[in-house]
């Protein structure tokens, strides 16, 4: 592989970053992938929250997937933890939809609540 | 008829059999072989494999819905792609041996999907997985000169750079995945 090189300062960059914030993220971000999500596009929904993430610098926030939640329906689903707080799913979140989600729940820092699906665990 | 657009979608889906069946490490392979008209996936995983048993009933849907639920719709949809495009299915597996899995198709076939979001797909097994390691392999042979270009992405390797205390999810580090698989796929054009 190549940009190894690249690749031993972006690791002392996180490094650093790691000293100054703590280990603790502020925020998790969990795409549902299973087949169903897979199939309602929750790929996309992934690519736009990456490079949301990556164009802000929000580089405190984790993101992760999980499988099917028994929702398929709403798919594709997002569920978003800030802090220690109860995790909130998000349904129907296509790319355009996922950038607007990370710019209004975690740079503004508002409630979504046109786009919660309450029954989800 | 299929749920997925592209095959991409079939690879990550397959992908997730793996990491359920507890590999540490998978190996994603995908061959374009101009010069014989065939494509051809090919994923390996070291996870814990299957009986003879569960082999029979993963490509039937009926089956693998009603009483194996964890394997689910992926596998019969991928196989049915396959053989509706001039193509071949296999799963090879064993009790403790892990499992391999290969889809191939006619290149030219007028019903093949195409590759799809091959960059979006192998960081989403990233993102999703990051304490699976991951071989992906990305072999073309074209009909004119060069005849053949290659891309590898290992993350054994970047591992080995980050060491144990900057996780492959951290989001400089995707970024940085992002535009190698980018930058290397971009370079695998068929010609």
């Amino acid at each position: 592989m190549k940009n190894l090189a690249e690749l031993r300062k972006i690791k002392e960059r996180a490094l650093q970053r790691r000293q100054l914030s703590g280990t603790e993220a502020r925020a998790r971000v969990t795409v549902a992938m299973g087949t169903c999500g897979i199939a309602a596009g929750a790929r996309e929904t992934m690519k736009a929250i990456l490079a949301e993430i990556e164009q802000r610098q929000l580089k405190d926030v984790v993101v992760t997937q999980t499988g099917c939640i028994g929702l398929c329906e709403y798919e594709p689903l997002v569920k978003i933890q800030v802090g220690a707080e109860e995790p909130t799913w998000y349904g129907k979140i296509d790319a355009a939809r996922a950038a607007t989600l990370i710019v209004k729940r975690l740079v503004a820092g508002e409630p979504v609540p046109e786009w919660e699906v309450k029954t989800a665990k | 008829m299929t749920v997925f657009r592209d095959l991409s979608q079939h690879i990550l889906d397959i992908y997730e059999n793996g990491v359920k069946a507890g590999a540490t490490l998978i190996t994603v392979d995908i061959e374009e072989d101009l010069q014989q008209d065939l494509l051809t996936i090919t994923l390996c995983d070291n996870g814990a494999g299957m009986d003879a048993e569960m082999l029979q009933h993963i490509a039937d849907p009926w089956v693998t819905t009603r009483t194996t639920r964890k394997v689910g719709l992926g596998i019969p949809f991928f196989k049915q792609t396959a053989e509706m495009c001039g193509g071949n299915f296999a799963i090879h597996s064993q009790p403790g041996q892990g499992t391999t899995t290969q889809a191939s198709f006619q290149y030219s076939h007028i019903d093949r999907p195409p590759l799809g979001d091959v960059a979006t797909t192998v960081t989403c097994m990233i993102v999703g997985y990051p304490q699976v390691d991951l071989y992906y392999h990305h072999h073309l042979i074209g009909l004119t000169s060069p005849a053949e270009e290659e891309f590898i992405l290992d993350t054994r390797e970047v591992r080995a750079v980050l060491g144990n205390e900057v996780p492959l999810s951290d989001p400089e580090v995707l970024g940085f995945l992002r535009n190698t698989l980018e930058a290397g796929l971009s370079g695998i054009t068929p010609h």
